[in-house]
């Protein structure tokens, strides 16, 4: 393998693991406060990848128009999600929220399905970001660099809101202890609401970045970024938004180094992620930076 | 005294159904009876049943939230296809990359393959659930939709025993349906016997309360394990006959959203119940049969419908998922059993009811 090569791999390693970091943001937070696996996750970063298609594509709108709708649409439709499928079970048995959660990342899927048809469509081109510039021999596009940059600004910006900011500081204590909070006069649907938009927010991005780099855009495409992205969050110490960044560069590497590498294994690339996540639970289950917590009787 | 000639009867009403029961397999099974469209819509029926009833030992009975079962029945439909498909045939099958040397000389007959298969599930989920069963059951949720997802990837990749995307065809089919309901009606018994023992009330102890039932000196641990494990077992069985009931299996019958089909029909039938279970299985199997209109366009007066097109059923599907955990989320049953006290009560209900609207007037 020659230097270029790698150098190409090492640049690939470090934009994918930083968008998995991105959605796994999203599911940290969430964890962290509902201690609930929002499988709809994924869907919502899929669902977002479709409005960008019909907004660039089917209104004929450019990029930067396109970029803020997409992000509110994403947002609202997380929001929704959470109001409809996650509020009415506040007080109900984890099991059913699973459930939901799982109905409505189904739905969600379906619904794509149903509209949209399982035909890939093109995700529509972005020059600014699909541009390729070259240093020597080694060329990337404007994505591959840039996305790294965005997500350690938005982390920056997330770390910001949960521990300068008054909402920042509830969604502290809701994740600490839910009722304390809660007898504290925390309005807690507020802070849950504002989780929701923060994640959403992110996998909106997120799936513009996606978009520009994997330009295909299909309803079952969200299912296993979903997956991984929940292990990067575990991988990082669920909770933890510094873990989730951390845990998505190391298994957006750990993939990349494995086609890289060993070839004959690419088959093989998407199980790499649960491999890992076996490992993280049986040597350290709390994550890199996850902080032990005890159940309280 | 009453009482005594009750429950004697009620005996009786068990013994006649069963009876009614066996005869309209049978009857079906002669062909005297129905088309091989529904005779093939009933013995999925019957497998979805095995499969569903596993599934709700595990999540409804023992509160581990498992989405492994697509996977589970993966291993156990691949055993029983790559073991009884009759040996000369095997070539054909295998024309594009040659089956492994040892695997092509081994031929088991059905029941064999079948218990093989059940036990390789369950052998696969103690290797999950030991890492993943020590600590919060969430993380096995990801990790059984992970694993189905892996499984899936292999029988993708592993070429020389799974013969890859092209799946492996002409499985032996089986000459009745006994074949499906006599195993369905041995895998019920076998769970409801569990589920009655100690082991059982273990089991419900730990869905209840897990710290509750470690103080009282449930080994917390070893009994999920079991569980899972036996779950698996079944749905190993179920993939099984699923695959004899095909005739065919490749890895994209077993993505991960088959999962879900079950999954609703214990949400449906009550997560804790059996014969709810058994009940919303036939449900929803005919059901997805029926709704198959939906995915058909349709004209109605000479005006083309835009609703029914392709996915429309799926849609109707997740979103009936949607509304039974929404607003139902008892199901049928809740964590009740179907019995003869608690439909003489439902009557009994009805009745009193009517008459009281009679004296109102």
């Amino acid at each position: 393998m020659t230097f270029e090569i790698f150098m190409q791999q090492l640049a690939n390693g470090i934009s994918i693991g930083s968008l998995y970091a991105l959605i796994a943001i999203g599911y940290t937070m969430v964890y962290g406060i509902l201690r609930l696996i929002n499988f709809a996750h994924g869907d919502i970063f899929m669902m977002a990848s479709y409005f960008m298609v019909f907004s660039m594509v089917n209104f004929g709108l450019p990029w930067y128009v396109s970029m803020v709708i997409v992000i509110i649409a994403t947002i609202l439709l997380g929001v929704l999600v959470e109001k409809t499928a996650y509020k009415p079970l506040r007080n109900a048995p984890r099991m059913s929220i699973m459930i939901s959660a799982i109905g409505v990342s189904f739905l969600l899927e379906n619904l794509a399905t149903y509209l949209f048809t399982g035909v890939p469509k093109g995700f529509p081109d972005i020059a600014i970001l699909t541009q390729a510039i070259s240093f020597g021999n080694i060329s990337f596009s404007v994505a591959t660099l840039v996305t790294p940059i965005i997500t350690l600004i938005l982390l920056y910006v997330v770390q910001f809101i949960t521990n300068k900011t008054k909402i920042g500081m509830a969604m502290r204590a809701s994740s600490i202890d839910f009722e304390t909070a809660r007898l504290m006069g925390i309005n807690i649907n507020r802070v849950i609401s504002t989780t929701f938009v923060i994640g959403s927010g992110l996998a909106a991005v997120g799936a513009i970045l996606w978009g520009s780099k994997y330009p295909s855009v299909m309803p079952l495409m969200g299912v296993m970024p979903g997956l991984k992205c929940f292990i990067a969050a575990v991988l990082g110490g669920i909770g933890n938004t510094t873990g989730a960044v951390l845990g998505g560069f190391i298994l957006g590497m750990a993939e990349i180094m494995l086609v890289t590498f060993l070839p004959s294994l690419t088959g093989y690339r998407d199980a790499i992620a649960f491999i890992i996540l076996i490992v993280v639970l049986l040597v350290k289950p709390t994550g890199l930076l996850g902080e032990k917590v005890t159940d309280k009787v | 005294m009453i009482d005594q000639r009750k429950k004697h009867n009620f005996k009786l009403y068990n013994i006649i159904i069963f009876i009614v029961f066996v005869a309209f397999i049978t009857a079906l099974d002669l062909k005297f009876l129905g088309d091989d469209y529904v005779r093939r819509v009933l013995s999925l029926a019957a497998i979805y049943t095995i499969v569903s009833v596993s599934m709700n030992l595990v999540n409804g009975f023992t509160g581990l939230f498992s989405l492994g079962q697509a996977g589970f029945m993966a291993v156990g439909a691949y055993t029983v296809a790559i073991f009884t498909v009759p040996l000369e045939k095997r070539a054909a099958i295998f024309y594009v990359v040659d089956q492994n040397p040892v695997l092509a000389q081994i031929h088991l007959p059905f029941v064999v393959a079948l218990i093989l298969g059940g036990l390789l599930s369950a052998l696969i989920a103690i290797l999950i659930g030991i890492p993943v069963l020590r600590l919060r059951s969430d993380y096995l949720a990801i990790a059984t939709l992970g694993f189905s997802e892996i499984i899936r990837i292999i029988l993708t990749n592993a070429k020389s025993i799974t013969n890859g995307a092209l799946g492996i065809k002409g499985i032996p089919e089986m000459p009745t349906m006994w074949v499906f309901f006599g195993v369905m009606i041995l895998s019920v018994t076998l769970i409801v016997l569990l589920i009655n023992s100690s082991y059982g009330r273990a089991f419900k102890a730990i869905r209840e309360d897990e710290i509750a039932a470690e103080a009282m000196g449930i080994n917390l641990f070893k009994h999920k394990v079991m569980s899972f494990a036996i779950g698996a077992f079944f749905a190993g069985i179920g993939g099984g006959l699923l695959a004899s009931l095909l005739g065919t299996v490749d890895p994209k019958q077993f993505y991960f959203t088959m999962t879900y089909n079950f999954l609703l029909i214990i949400v449906l039938g009550g997560m804790g119940s059996i014969s709810g279970t058994v009940i919303a299985s036939f449900i929803v199997t005919i059901g997805l049969e029926v709704l198959r209109f939906f995915d058909e366009p349709l004209t109605l007066l000479g005006f083309n419908i835009p609703l029914f097109r392709a996915g429309f059923r799926m849609v109707i599907f997740s979103a009936l998922l949607m509304i039974l955990v929404l607003f139902f989320r008892n199901g049928l049953l809740g964590q009740k059993e179907l019995s003869w006290d608690m439909i003489t009560s439902w009557f009994n209900k009805k009745t009193l009811r009517r008459k009281e609207k009679g004296g109102a007037l």
